[in-house]
């Protein structure tokens, strides 16, 4: 078992940070220029993969859940989901100077306890040792 | 807000949290019994390792659970609005992993875990402010 992760296994994690966050954004810029989509209109939802905004937000959620799943066939789903949740950071970064929008001290206040969660266990081990097996064949549901 | 409005609203965010909970237990599971990713990728390439992965019914029933996660998410926003919803659930869903791992996937979810849960779950209600 796997306690600390190597260079690759950190840059995957980092990958899992920001292509959701980055392409959360990049599907809402482009919703935004495609428009609101009611229920009587559903056609626009088509409409709306033409966009390039969206085929990149789409992109980056493919490769997020691509590096989600890598990065759970080697670390605990307690280590990596408060990772994901720093994308949350992420996000409040791309508003706050890419879109401009205002951050209030309640949501600064977020980021930093969402800062320090992620900083709880990025210095713990990456995955938890099963004395009774020391390869990856777990049955979690067993 | 009526009683019966008010347990609709919960049961509607704790079915979102529950079934988001199920589904990253069942695809962490299902990751773990496959093995490191990256050397199924080394041995048999890219097909081989997304060939692996699609072929695990864990993995399709936890993508399941998240597709209901998700219809769940557009029906309880139909009905409660999102400063409650998103946040309720997302914090829920946190701490539901938390319990889920310690009991499913057998991790070891020591203080510093627990913390990192209530920290990120009280950062993520802070964020919907």
């Amino acid at each position: 078992m796997k306690h600390h992760l190597n260079p690759q296994q950190w840059l995957i994690l980092l990958a899992v940070m920001l292509t959701a966050s980055i392409g959360d954004s990049l599907l809402a810029y482009g919703m935004a220029q495609v428009g609101p989509v009611s229920t009587a209109h559903l056609g626009l939802l088509l409409h709306a993969l033409s966009n390039l905004w969206v085929i990149l937000g789409i992109l980056c959620l493919l490769g997020f859940f691509a590096s989600y799943l890598t990065a759970l066939s080697w670390a605990d789903l307690t280590f990596v989901l408060p990772s994901t949740a720093f994308g949350y950071v992420v996000v409040a970064f791309i508003s706050r100077f890419w879109l401009h929008e205002h951050i209030s001290p309640y949501r600064w206040l977020g980021i930093l306890l969402i800062v320090c969660g992620v900083g709880f266990v990025a210095n713990g081990p990456a995955r938890t040792e099963h004395a009774t097996h020391p390869g990856v064949e777990v049955d979690p549901l067993a | 807000m009526t009683a019966t409005s008010l347990f609709e609203t919960w049961a509607t965010i704790l079915t979102v949290a529950g079934t988001a909970v199920a589904g990253d237990v069942l695809t962490a599971g299902a990751m773990r019994s496959l093995g490191d990713l990256d050397h199924i990728r080394a041995r048999s390439g890219m097909i081989g390792a997304i060939r692996a992965v699609t072929g695990s019914p864990m993995f399709l029933l936890g993508v399941c659970s998240m597709a209901a996660s998700f219809f769940s998410l557009l029906f309880t926003l139909s009905n409660v609005d999102l400063s409650l919803a998103a946040p309720a659930s997302a914090s829920l869903t946190f701490i539901g992993n938390a319990f889920a791992a310690k009991l499913f996937l057998k991790e070891r979810v020591d203080s510093r875990r627990w913390m990192a849960a209530i920290f990120v779950c009280a950062g993520v209600v802070l964020l919907a402010h």
